[in-house]
């Protein structure tokens, strides 16, 4: 079980943040708060995807001279797909949190605070 | 003549893409450039969409390779009967509310005009690309763009919006990263993204552990995003207090295309062997899209505001769409592809009128709309049909698309679900009545009233024709629909639903 | 049966449909314009309906297919006997509650006479709709339609109780909607058609069970806009309406439409064979049965005068579905003659109480004495109606009543003829008390001595359908041939050939 546990160490860390971010999101009661408890979930998927394309000891997928001749030997070579594609969820990540920070700006120039139960009271005062 | 039609498909996506981006620096220097300008895009992308219908009808599934790249390598975009007729819809409505939003905008956020039209063009082509997308990471991408300019839109507008659009933000978030991770996992297994690939690789694989937690992701990340009960937590306040154009826009079209992506993956990207016989997600499905139809009616009956009723019957109408992709026959399967259609037009027309009377009363308490019908009668004319539509009176549209979601029930022999059926539209009779009622009958408050609140002293004051026309435009939609409903499934959603049902 | 494909029952469907919408962009500010839309219409109406008569009376079958409506399903319009009884009376009765309501509603100054108008246009159009209905779908949309576009009539006068009254009514008829929404779907399921068959089209489909619950279903649906108990409360409800829309309740359109619909189900659906099979047509006719001995009781304790004739209504109606439940051949005879004749005796009956209620503000019983001195022709309209109804001859209600009598005895049930006679001696017992109030008891204070008659615009239709009444006794062929056109739907249904 421990064994099982530590050969896929990986996992169980992205498995760990994603639920410390979940926790972040949910639990928390600041805006800027949630927003980086999403920011740890996005980060968790981010390292799940480049832990499921790399290998121990292989190399960027780029055929040398001595590949060409011969056979390619499929071990030596990560997958770099998924690395690649995390480039684009990277920059999604990135446009999400700036769309999140600005609404965040919106928020406190509005309700001059970022807790959610103070935004809340603030609302059912004003009756909006 | 045929070669370029094929362009249609990658057209409609380039086209707003591109005009998205000229708006914003065209608009810089002259701020009424941006209206026509979407217009043209949205105009173009209609027309292409016509084109790929036509070119679909006649030649069956077509395949386009970005860049020349032949799949699984590179990006496809594919078109079947199913998403042809999704991007007729697509284009058509936002066509029509491009329209309309000039003058709803102008008075509700006139400082930001130039970055809202390049944004809704942008959502818009989020919305295209979902569709027609062969991709599983590409739908990714585009879910991305449509979602993070579906909260900007929905941010700019009243009091409440920022704070329903953080909540926006973060659930949104966590259903695309649901169905991101979705990706990973079948990707693990199977090594390609490729939707056509993956279908006629996972059969032999739909046994494996990481496969059925992709799918389960897949589902949970996509009921999120349609807002799917009891998911649904984000969606009332962002509709609500979104600008009436951007509520216009996002609610006949999102919630849709997730449950187009829906249908793409439980019944093309699996085979609906795996999503029915295998495991029971369907039959899970059917329950919940039933909770979700009797509480959204329910919770739409006890509002008093006509934007945050229309979001709960939102949601129970995205219950009606799931129930019949639950359904998973024929005439279910029927019913909720041409409910997602109906929906689409009937919610837009009532948000339309919502934003028309907005426009007009600054209002949206339905308390307060005594004697509307004879301030803005044609208004009004168009919100009696479409909540007739919704409550399922023949010969709308939502009549016929009740009518083959009850074959389907009795079909799948789920008496149950006949119930919820036929309740819900007795529930929406209810809250529909209620505004009509409020409308068309009781004196107006004499506050519209010169003349001590006297029944003819009110004037008409319709609405401008720029936004009276596309109301009145979607309204007849909502009727066409209806009459030739027929037509549509015979030609199109015939060809949609999957063979083997 | 010969089949004549042909455009005018669309035509005669569509005219008033058209008609509705010039009514309301015409508006208030030319309300000649108006009316002549609805006049123009009804008589236009009225002849393309009529010019089918001679088709019907040789034995076609006038069909136009709309467009096809769902996989296997048409939107299609078919023309025979029973339905032609329907639409001819609807448009029939059309033309006389035009020039009624005109009197009516410019008498009593009523707002929103243009809403009235459309509505009123729209509800006709889904009334030879239904009558003209290929099948089950096709009479589904036009009945809600129908009960969509008589709701603005209900609510009309927009007061807290006639906004209750509409709520009512549309509780009732929308789950009766869903009702038969779901046994459509359910037949559609069992048999792959919805095509209304003389003579039913379901024996030998599903199983007992299931098409004894779709027989309930239907009832169900249909006996609400029927008025058959415990689903006619809205009916006295709906009585805050204007007189002129309680008489296209009545007489004309809706509640017809909700017998006809029944009848449609009981022959056309389900059919004689089917019912005997099952044994379900006596358990139907004792329920009904119910309804016409209690709302008999129940019309004696009114004092509004409207009241009384909702009352009546209910149980009239449920002596059609009588007739059609006993499946004999006099019986049905009688149920559908009785269908076209109520309406005239009973339209008589509203526009006489419209009448009074325009002239002198009167609405209860208890008000009507000594009236009949001023009012004479409106009274003895309403004596023959009265009569009509109870089945004294020679008005043509006794020609119906005869032959449901005479299928009574045929089906073998003596209950039926009992209950029959005695609704009938009901009749007489609510009805006659207000013709001798009217005629020979001591005035009231505020009644006129001498003659002093509502509008021309009332009393010419409500002396007129009378004066039809009568003749329609004397010779029940007359005009328009309600009888021939009926036996042959019976014929028809039964199988018994053309003859």
């Amino acid at each position: 079980m421990v064994e099982y546990i530590i050969s896929k160490y990986n996992y169980w860390v992205y498995i760990f943040l994603m639920m410390l971010g979940l926790y972040g999101m949910i639990g928390k009661r600041n805006l800027v708060k949630k927003l980086i408890g999403m920011n740890i979930f996005q980060v968790a998927i981010i390292l799940f995807y480049i832990s499921i394309g790399s290998k121990v000891g292989a190399s960027i997928p780029i055929l040398t001279a001595e590949d060409l001749h011969g056979m390619a030997d499929p071990v030596k070579y990560m997958n770099s797909l998924p690395h690649v594609l995390m480039l684009t969820a990277i920059v999604v990540g990135i446009a999400t949190t700036g769309v999140a920070l600005a609404i965040i700006i919106m928020i406190y120039n509005r309700y001059k605070t970022l807790a959610e139960d103070e935004i809340l009271e603030i609302r059912k005062k004003t009756g909006a | 003549m045929r070669y370029g039609y094929e362009q249609c498909i990658v057209l409609i996506v380039v086209v707003p893409l591109i005009t998205s981006f000229l708006a914003a620096l065209l608009g810089w220097f002259k701020r009424w450039l941006c209206y026509p300008l979407v217009l043209a895009a949205l105009g173009i992308s209609f027309l292409c969409s016509l084109g790929i219908l036509d070119l679909v009808m006649e030649r069956g599934t077509i395949h386009y390779w970005q860049g020349g790249w032949e799949p699984p390598w590179g990006i496809e975009y594919v078109v079947d009967h199913l998403n042809a007729f999704m991007l007729v819809m697509l284009t058509f409505i936002a066509l029509v509310v491009a329209i309309y939003s000039k003058k709803s905008v102008e008075q509700e956020i006139p400082e930001k005009l130039v970055p809202y039209y390049s944004i809704f063009l942008l959502m818009v082509t989020g919305l295209i690309g979902i569709t027609v997308t062969g991709d599983l990471f590409n739908v990714f991408v585009f879910l991305e763009i449509a979602s993070l300019t579906a909260y900007a839109l929905i941010a700019v507008g009243e009091d409440g919006a920022p704070m329903a659009a953080f909540n926006y933000v973060i659930m949104g978030t966590v259903g695309a990263c649901f169905y991101y991770l979705g990706i990973g996992y079948v990707y693990i297994v199977t090594g390609s993204l490729n939707m056509a690939d993956l279908s006629q690789m996972l059969p032999g694989l739909y046994h494996n552990k990481a496969v059925l937690v992709g799918f389960a992701l897949f589902t949970v990340g996509i009921a999120v995003k349609m807002g799917l009960f009891p998911l649904h937590v984000w969606l009332p306040d962002s509709y609500t207090y979104a600008p009436s154009a951007s509520s216009a826009v996002i609610a006949p079209m999102f919630t849709k295309v997730m449950a187009y992506l829906m249908v793409r993956i439980f019944f093309t990207l699996f085979k609906p062997h795996f999503s029915i016989d295998l495991i029971p997600i369907t039959q899970i499905l059917t329950w919940v899209a039933a909770g979700g139809i009797i509480a959204g009616s329910i919770l739409a009956i006890a509002q008093t505001d006509l934007k945050r009723m229309l979001a709960y019957s939102s949601i129970a109408n995205i219950g009606y769409i799931v129930l019949g992709i639950g359904l998973a026959n024929r005439m279910g399967l029927t019913g909720g592809l041409l409910h997602i259609l109906n929906h689409a037009f009937m919610k837009g027309t009532l948000f339309l009128v919502a934003g028309g009377i907005m426009y007009k009363m600054g209002m949206r308490d339905i308390t307060q709309f005594r004697g509307l019908h004879k301030k803005m009668p044609f208004t009004m004319g168009a919100f009696t049909i479409a909540a007739l539509s919704m409550i399922g009176i023949p010969p709308t549209g939502g009549f016929f698309s009740k009518f083959y979601l009850v074959l389907g029930a009795i079909d799948a022999k789920q008496w149950a679900f006949i119930v919820v059926l036929l309740v819900s539209s007795l529930l929406n009779a209810v809250y529909f009545f209620r505004i009509i009622e409020n409308a068309y009958l009781e004196p107006p408050v004499t506050a519209y009233a010169t003349d001590g609140g006297t029944h003819e002293e009110i004037k008409r004051d319709e609405l401008p024709l720029s936004m009276l026309i596309p109301t009145l435009i979607m309204a007849t939609g909502v009727v066409l629909l209806g009459i030739f409903n027929e037509r549509i499934i015979a030609f199109i959603i015939r060809f949609a639903v999957p063979a083997s049902f | 049966m010969e089949t004549v494909y042909s455009i005018k029952p669309l035509l005669a469907v569509l005219v008033s449909l058209i008609a509705a919408p010039l009514i309301l962009l015409t508006g208030e500010r030319q309300k000649n314009l108006r009316e002549f839309w609805t006049i123009l219409a009804a008589v236009i109406k009225f002849s393309i309906v009529v010019s089918m008569v001679p088709l019907v009376l040789g034995g076609k079958v006038i069909e136009y297919t709309i467009l096809p409506i769902a996989p296997g399903l048409l939107l299609q319009l078919r023309v025979e006997p029973f339905g032609m009884v329907f639409a001819l009376l609807s448009s029939t009765l059309w033309i006389a509650t035009s020039f009624y309501s005109i009197g009516y509603m410019r008498g009593l100054k009523e707002h929103a006479q243009t809403r009235y108008f459309f509505a009123f246009a729209m509800c006709l159009s889904s009334a030879i709709g239904i009558a003209f209905s290929a099948n089950l779908l096709t009479l589904f949309i036009f009945y809600e339609i129908l009960t969509i576009s008589t709701w603005p009539l209900v609510i009309h006068k927009e007061t807290k109780e006639a906004i209750v009254g509409g709520r009512k009514y549309l509780f009732y008829t929308l789950i009766a909607g869903t009702l038969i929404l779901f046994s459509a779907a359910m037949i559609y399921h069992l048999t792959g058609t919805l095509n209304f068959t003389p003579g039913g089209f379901l024996a030998g489909h599903g199983t007992p069970a299931m098409l004894t619950l779709l027989l309930i279903t239907l009832i169900l649906g249909f006996g609400v806009k029927a008025g058959i108990m415990p689903m006619h409360e809205w009916l006295p409800t709906a009585m805050i309406a204007p007189t002129p829309v309680s008489a296209l309740l009545h007489a004309v359109a809706v509640v017809k439409a909700g017998v006809f619909g029944c009848l449609r189900v009981i022959l056309y659906v389900f059919g004689p064979k089917a019912l005997t099979d099952l044994q379900l047509w006596l358990p139907l006719a004792y329920f009904v049965s119910f309804t016409i001995l209690a709302a008999g009781l129940l019309a004696l304790g009114q004092d509004h005068l409207k009241r009384r004739l909702a009352f009546s209504t209910v149980n009239c109606l449920s002596i059609m579905v009588l007739g059609a439940a006993l499946l004999s051949k006099s019986s049905i005879t009688g149920g559908i003659l009785h269908m076209a004749f109520h309406g005239f005796m009973k339209i008589t009956l509203f526009f006489c109480a419209g009448a009074i209620y325009v002239k002198t503000h009167k609405e209860y019983v208890s008000q009507l004495d000594g009236l009949g001195r001023q009012m004479p022709l409106t009274f003895g309209a309403f004596a023959i109606g009265a009569m009509g109804l109870a089945g004294v001859p020679p008005v043509n209600g006794f020609i119906s009543k005869w032959f449901l009598c005479l299928g009574a005895l045929e089906a073998k049930e003596i209950v039926f003829l009992v209950i029959l006679l005695t609704s009938a001696l009901l009749d007489v017992a609510f009805f006659f008390p207000i013709i001798y109030k009217a005629f020979f008891k001591k005035p009231l204070d505020d009644v006129k001595p001498h003659f002093d008659e509502a509008p021309m615009f009332m009393v010419v239709p409500l002396t007129l359908t009378a004066i039809i009444s009568v003749v329609l006794g004397i010779a029940p062929d007359a005009g328009v041939h309600f009888f021939r056109i009926a036996k042959l739907a019976v014929n028809s249904i039964l199988g018994l050939g053309a003859g």
